[in-house]
């Protein structure tokens, strides 16, 4: 019984690592990744997933349930590949040890009848075996690792090997992929991801509670590697260059940044433009500049009669005209319902829309225009998290609306106005760490290395038999056999053994033409 | 950075000769094709093995009607010739293709692969090279650039009209030296690829072609095309070496891609659709080259795999970049 299960186990085991179950894991692989990119997916993408849920009931929820939404960490999809590189690694193993014995061993004897091999040839020389040998392995070279062995009669053969490479570039290669999944797993536990809003003249330090979207790995969520110490001190200036049809040409973000010293206290503050494909790199945390929009300055004047001035970043919602979306949030005192909310929407370079109304015709500012719905009432009735983007406008109601240049004021009851005094630009920074991309990059580096060994090198194999003149015919020549195998990738072997023949021959003394038919051609 | 319209204008121009010159070098080809001498050798050989065969099996209806008659050694020489000619008209075409190209590079001051247009551009006339590479190893194949030409003369006039966009200096997230390591990779490793498929189309009909010939059923097109074609061997070893030559530039250029992205969005690999579909067909043709060395998956079932390889990479060239949105949109920051 025992027996029997270690059998289907050994059984299920070779089964696993054999070339076959490789390939169908291969396609499994390939067909895994598929939903992945036609499905909206979760990390990329989370809004979108959330609209295709609530368009599609049952069968969303159902691909929801099985991990359709996130493919590239399901379990299923981790199935597969560990599976894959279980079955690499069971097959690897062997095969290093076998190539291990191969590289240690001498070339094999040569076989009897050469010319039973897929390439063989011959022909007569003047010189003695011995020295035709010498000559030979002249010829051949270094690039043949070659043995040279002694048979009875005088007789000198010569075997001939090449192409090791082949093989080592293969294992190189099989053995970097399996590196490279286990860095990657590694740097999944140790990376961390945080993503902020930064207006013109702001800044923030790098630590969790700073960022709008922080997404740790394991050992920054357990709190077991803290982010690098640093502050972007201020973004001083951010600059959109555009060409004359309005196509961006040139974004860049002038920061001044600090480190944290061990002691505590800052650094010295130092100046650096981010540009896009340019991040800021420090203290093995790089900053990108991903994205930019525009913050509107307005100042409001409460029901009160109090003055409160505030800049409110609004958000792109067509990347090509950059019309952008946003809400300004101003409290009053504390439950009298006289809260001011507005929402509104900024237009760089305003132009009439197809329904008649305000829209934008370039991400460049020109002379622009906010256009605002001005609220009243309780802004935030339940006291729970609110988007900043927008309002919640269960306990407010509309008191008037507006269209605003820069110094315009527009006048609503109750003695509320709201003057639009100007904008700045914001940026969305993010701060990445992965302590293993570097080591990656190596491991990457090899496997392509190993790759191209293991495709442009062919194996190849040749022996050599050389004959001396029988005992007694002193005047006949020396006969040599030559027979060539390919061990892979047979190309053009036969115009390759072609011409190793002939330069085995080129290499061997002539003798007069009359001999030449002893030959054995 | 202004765009010298003059010279975009002749680079445009130079891409429409460029088709013509390849479509008069297919005509060529394909006159060779039918009327040329190795054409006649394959069939000949063919016909003779068909009665070898066809000794004692049923009888079937002979194939190659014509193929063994005598046919006059001037229209032999008229296919050589006209062969000949097409081979000047290949390395013309792709000379002219090779000055659009730069010169487009040339108007904008950039690297001249920046959008689809300029991207199949390069893939043509690196499968066009690909092909006259081959050439140089194995001139025996001449005669089938006809196969070669018809989809590179495809892709471009689907570049011309569909994919066309005028030249234009770069978006900020193409603006790195990287766009021209990356996509030179790319776009090269995928028009040897073309050429690759091509010959694996051409082995299928050519080994469906001998199954026919050999013992039932009915020859049809494309099968006929079958009877001038070379050994089955011969197809699906230049099929071969070209993807195992190919793959590991396409490896390279996922690399480059990785390298790039995380210099321009943080992370070396995030799974966007077009990183998806390059990763799904880079474990296509790591398959095929496996299948290639499997007892049981040789010879169709490898050629078909070859050829689904290609599918995911058109489809993540056309498909993904037309109606899948992505970080590959060429849009970038905007």
């Amino acid at each position: 019984m025992r027996a029997q299960a270690t059998r289907y186990v050994r059984l299920a085991w070779r089964r696993l690592i054999s070339m076959r179950t490789a390939l169908v894991l291969l396609f499994l692989l390939a067909l895994a990744s598929v939903p992945g990119s036609l499905l909206p997916q979760r990390p990329l993408n989370p809004a979108k997933v959330d609209a295709y849920l609530r368009t599609h009931g049952g069968w969303g929820r159902f691909l929801d349930r099985i991990g359709m939404f996130d493919v590239f960490g399901a379990a299923w999809f981790a199935a597969i590949y560990l599976l894959l590189f279980v079955s690499l690694a069971g097959c690897l193993v062997p095969r290093i040890r076998q190539h291990a014995r191969a590289v240690a061993r001498k070339p094999l004897p040569a076989p009897k009848n050469l010319d039973r091999l897929p390439e063989s040839g011959g022909f007569a020389s003047g010189d003695t075996p011995a020295a035709y040998a010498r000559a030979a392995r002249a010829v051949l070279g270094r690039r043949w690792r070659i043995v040279q062995r002694d048979e009875p009669d005088g007789v000198v053969t010569l075997s001939a090997e090449k192409g090791y490479t082949r093989e080592t570039g293969n294992l190189l290669f099989h053995v970097a992929l399996l590196t490279a999944l286990v860095l990657i797993a590694v740097g999944r536990l140790f990376s961390y991801q945080g993503s902020v809003i930064v207006q013109q003249g702001q800044g923030f330090c790098n630590s969790p509670t700073a960022y709008d979207s922080w997404r740790p790995g394991r050992m920054a969520a357990d709190g077991r590697i803290g982010p690098a110490p640093f502050c972007i001190d201020s973004l001083n200036q951010f600059t959109a260059t555009y060409l004359t049809d309005g196509e961006p040409s040139k974004f860049s973000a002038d920061v001044t940044y600090s480190k944290v010293l061990p002691d505590g206290t800052d650094g010295p503050a130092i100046h650096h433009t981010i540009t896009v494909n340019h991040p800021l790199r420090l203290e093995g945390d790089r900053v990108y500049l991903i994205n930019h929009g525009f913050a509107p300055k307005v100042t409001v004047r409460m029901p009160d009669g109090s003055v409160q001035q505030d800049q409110a970043t609004f958000l792109p919602t067509d990347p090509s005209t950059f019309l952008s979306d946003g809400a300004f949030q101003e409290q009053g005192p504390q439950g009298a319902g006289k809260d001011v909310g507005i929402e509104g929407f900024f237009a760089p370079t305003p132009a009439v829309g197809n329904d008649g109304g305000v829209t934008s015709a370039s991400p460049q500012v020109d002379n622009p225009v906010l256009g605002i719905f001005v609220y009243e009432g309780t802004l935030n009735p339940n006291g729970l998290p609110q988007s900043v983007y927008s309002l919640n406008k269960a306990e407010l109601h509309r008191i008037g609306q507006a269209n605003l240049r820069i110094g315009q004021t527009a006048r609503m009851p109750n003695g509320i106005a709201v003057t639009f005094d100007g904008w700045v630009p914001w940026v969305s920074l993010q701060v990445s760490h992965d302590p293993t991309q570097g080591y990656l990059l190596i491991v990457a580096v090899t496997a392509v290395v190993g790759l191209i060994g293991s495709l442009a090198v062919r194996r190849r194999r040749l022996w050599l038999r050389i004959t001396p003149a029988p005992a007694g015919k002193p005047d006949s020549p020396t006969v040599v056999a030559v027979g060539g195998l390919a061990r892979s990738d047979t190309g053009n072997f036969t115009t390759e053994f072609a011409g190793v023949l002939s330069r085995l021959r080129d290499a061997a003394t002539l003798i007069e033409p009359a001999l030449v038919g002893a030959g054995k051609e | 950075m202004a765009v010298n319209t003059g010279l975009a204008h002749l680079s445009d121009a130079l891409f429409t000769t460029a088709i013509a010159t390849y479509s008069l070098a297919m005509a060529c080809y394909t006159a060779e094709y039918a009327f040329g001498r190795r054409g006649r050798v394959a069939a000949t050989s063919r016909a003779e093995a068909r009665v070898l065969v066809g000794a004692g099996g049923p009888s079937v209806e002979q194939p190659v009607a014509e193929a063994p008659a005598r046919r006059s050694s001037t229209r032999r020489a008229a296919g050589e010739r006209l062969g000949r000619l097409a081979v000047v008209l290949t390395v013309l075409g792709a000379a002219i293709h090779l000055g659009s190209i730069a010169l487009r590079g040339v108007a904008a001051d950039r690297v001249p692969w920046g959008n689809m247009y300029e991207f199949s551009s390069v893939a043509g006339v690196i499968a066009i090279l690909a092909f006259l590479g081959a050439l140089w190893r194995a001139p025996q194949i001449r005669y089938i650039g006809v196969f070669v030409m018809l989809p590179v003369i495809l892709l471009m006039f689907l570049a011309g009209t569909v994919l066309y966009a005028k030249d234009a200096p770069l978006v900020p997230a193409l603006q790195s030296y990287w766009l021209a390591i990356h996509v030179t990779a790319a776009a090269g490793s995928e028009g040897i690829l073309i050429t690759s498929a091509v010959f694996t189309v051409l082995f299928l009909i050519r080994q469906r072609y001998d199954a026919v010939t050999a013992g039932a059923g009915r020859l049809r097109f494309p099968v006929t095309l079958g009877a001038r074609l070379p050994a089955p061997e011969t197809l699906d070893k230049v099929a071969y070496r070209t993807v195992a030559f190919a793959f590991p530039i396409y490896t390279f250029g996922v690399i480059a891609g990785a390298i790039w992205a995380e210099a321009a969005w943080g992370r070396y690999w995030g799974w966007d659709p077009k990183e998806t579909w390059a990763f799904i067909a880079w474990v296509i043709y790591a398959a095929y080259l496996h299948a290639r060395a499997t007892a049981g998956w040789k010879g169709r079932s490898a050629a078909w795999i070859n050829l689904l390889g290609f599918g995911a990479m058109t489809f993540n060239f056309f498909v993904v970049n037309i109606v899948i949105s992505g970080l590959h949109s060429y849009a970038g920051l905007n």
